[in-house]
């Protein structure tokens, strides 16, 4: 079995976005979605600061600090983007304006509960920032995060043991092992990594995993 | 005649009083109205309700107003970050009280509150351990949670340019929180770069009209490093 990298994690979102989206990307793992849009596909970035059409990154020395990105890094404009203020912004989101949003993630449970902002330790200090109002914004939210913590236990879960940033708000679920949707009736596995069965992912998961009907 | 420009921060701010409730523009360093943070420390107002983004990076700004203990609760949506430290000791001190809000949640209240709305319904955090011992509702198909507006009795924001009425206009991503927070607060205290005669602004590009602004001070950028 080969993993995915978190390039290759990026490559694999990036290629289930289509042309004239609308898209937020997290912080984190899912800001490298960008670099793997297919070139020549308008896809247009959201970043919830109050920026639509979010460009890459600026050369050396061509910073701007009043131009950033909610990750609060130097960023570009398209031709064609636009500002707006931190209510407008959140509208777009809550108002079910957004096509997808890709967020990083603890847990997401079988029913699609996402847990991505706390770990709910007793020193730790919440920061919650825009995840809450993405997660129940956006028409699609796609999750992205490695498959298994680093004791090997997995991250798809019966039910969230972290605090919730969202109920029943996830979409699909992309691994470095599998791409997997959350539906009514449960999950259901769309792709695999090369060289891994439905049955070892089924293992490694945990929890029931359905075949798509045409992967089987 | 209307004249809402003010020599100095120091003379914009000095009304301020103990306890007063104090909304602070910006995203980052994007729009963050440095000038006037640093002349509210020097102002010296304690027990002060903060409303902001973040809760102060590094030492500079609203880090070094948590750090001289002027700052009785902060609501934010992301106090934590790598270099929150002063934030993180006076929290876990108790000194100051944490409201966490759910970015666009925060964005809302406070738009609401310069809407003069009583309260709204959102989906944000239904479920979440935010939206415990809040009421809730459930409107056609979707669950939602009661929040109430912020009112302000100051705003300090950054905005570029500003004429003698107060109308502003702003610079990319540094607009962010301060047009919903200049209609929140019963006074807003403007940084901006630049102020022009009136009739300079092209009424098509003022993002903030003037009647939500009450003070403005001309603050120098500073000078960029040559390249």
């Amino acid at each position: 079995m080969k993993k995915l990298d978190r390039n290759q994690m990026a490559a694999r979102v990036a290629r289930d976005i289509p042309e004239g989206s609308y898209v937020n990307l997290g912080i984190g793992l899912p800001t490298l979605v960008a670099d793997h849009l297919p070139k020549g596909r308008e896809i247009i970035l959201h970043s919830e600061n109050g920026v639509l059409g979010v460009g890459p990154k600026p050369a050396p020395g061509e910073e701007d600090e009043d131009l950033i990105n909610a990750g609060k890094e130097p960023v570009t404009l398209l031709a064609g983007g636009s500002y707006f203020h931190h209510a407008d912004s959140f509208g777009m989101i809550r108002g079910r304006h957004l096509d997808f949003a890709v967020l990083g993630a603890f847990q997401v449970s079988v029913t699609g509960d996402l847990a991505n902002w706390h770990t709910g330790g007793a020193d730790a200090i919440p920061a919650v920032g825009g995840a809450m109002d993405l997660a129940m914004g956006a028409k699609q939210v796609l999750v992205m995060m490695e498959h298994l913590t680093k004791k090997g236990e997995s991250k798809i879960v019966e039910r969230c043991t972290y605090p919730l940033t969202g109920a029943r708000c996830v979409n699909r679920i992309y691994t470095d092992l599998a791409v997997i949707d959350v539906k009514p009736d449960g999950l259901h596995v769309v792709d695999l990594v090369d060289g891994l069965s439905f049955e070892e992912l089924q293992r490694l998961s945990g929890v029931p995993l359905k075949r798509l009907a045409t992967a089987a | 005649m209307i004249d809402k420009f003010f020599a100095s921060a120091e003379a914009a701010l000095k009304d301020i009083p103990d306890g007063a409730t104090v909304m602070i523009g910006g995203f980052g360093n994007a729009g963050m109205p440095a000038a006037l943070i640093d002349g509210l420390i020097a102002q010296g107002a304690r027990q002060l309700t903060i409303v902001n983004n973040n809760a102060g990076n590094a030492d500079a700004g609203l880090a070094a107003l948590i750090a001289a203990k002027r700052v009785r609760k902060i609501l934010c949506s992301f106090p934590r970050q790598a270099d929150s430290w002063h934030f993180d000791k006076a929290y876990r001190a108790g000194e100051l009280e944490l409201e966490l809000v759910p970015q666009g949640t925060l964005a809302e209240r406070i738009r609401a509150a310069g809407a003069g709305i009583g309260a709204f319904y959102t989906p944000t955090a239904f479920g979440t351990e935010l939206a415990k011992g809040k009421e809730t509702r459930r409107i056609g198909d979707r669950d939602y949670v009661l929040e109430y507006p912020i009112h302000a009795d100051y705003a300090l924001i950054k905005a570029d340019r500003a004429d003698r009425w107060g109308n502003l206009t702003y610079r990319k991503t540094a607009r962010n929180f301060a047009p919903i927070m200049a209609a929140a607060a019963k006074c807003t205290v403007a940084q901006v770069r630049d102020t022009v005669e009136l009739g300079t602004l092209d009424p098509e590009v003022v993002i903030t009209p003037g009647i939500f602004v009450q003070r403005v001070v001309k603050i120098a950028p500073l000078l960029r490093k040559a390249a």
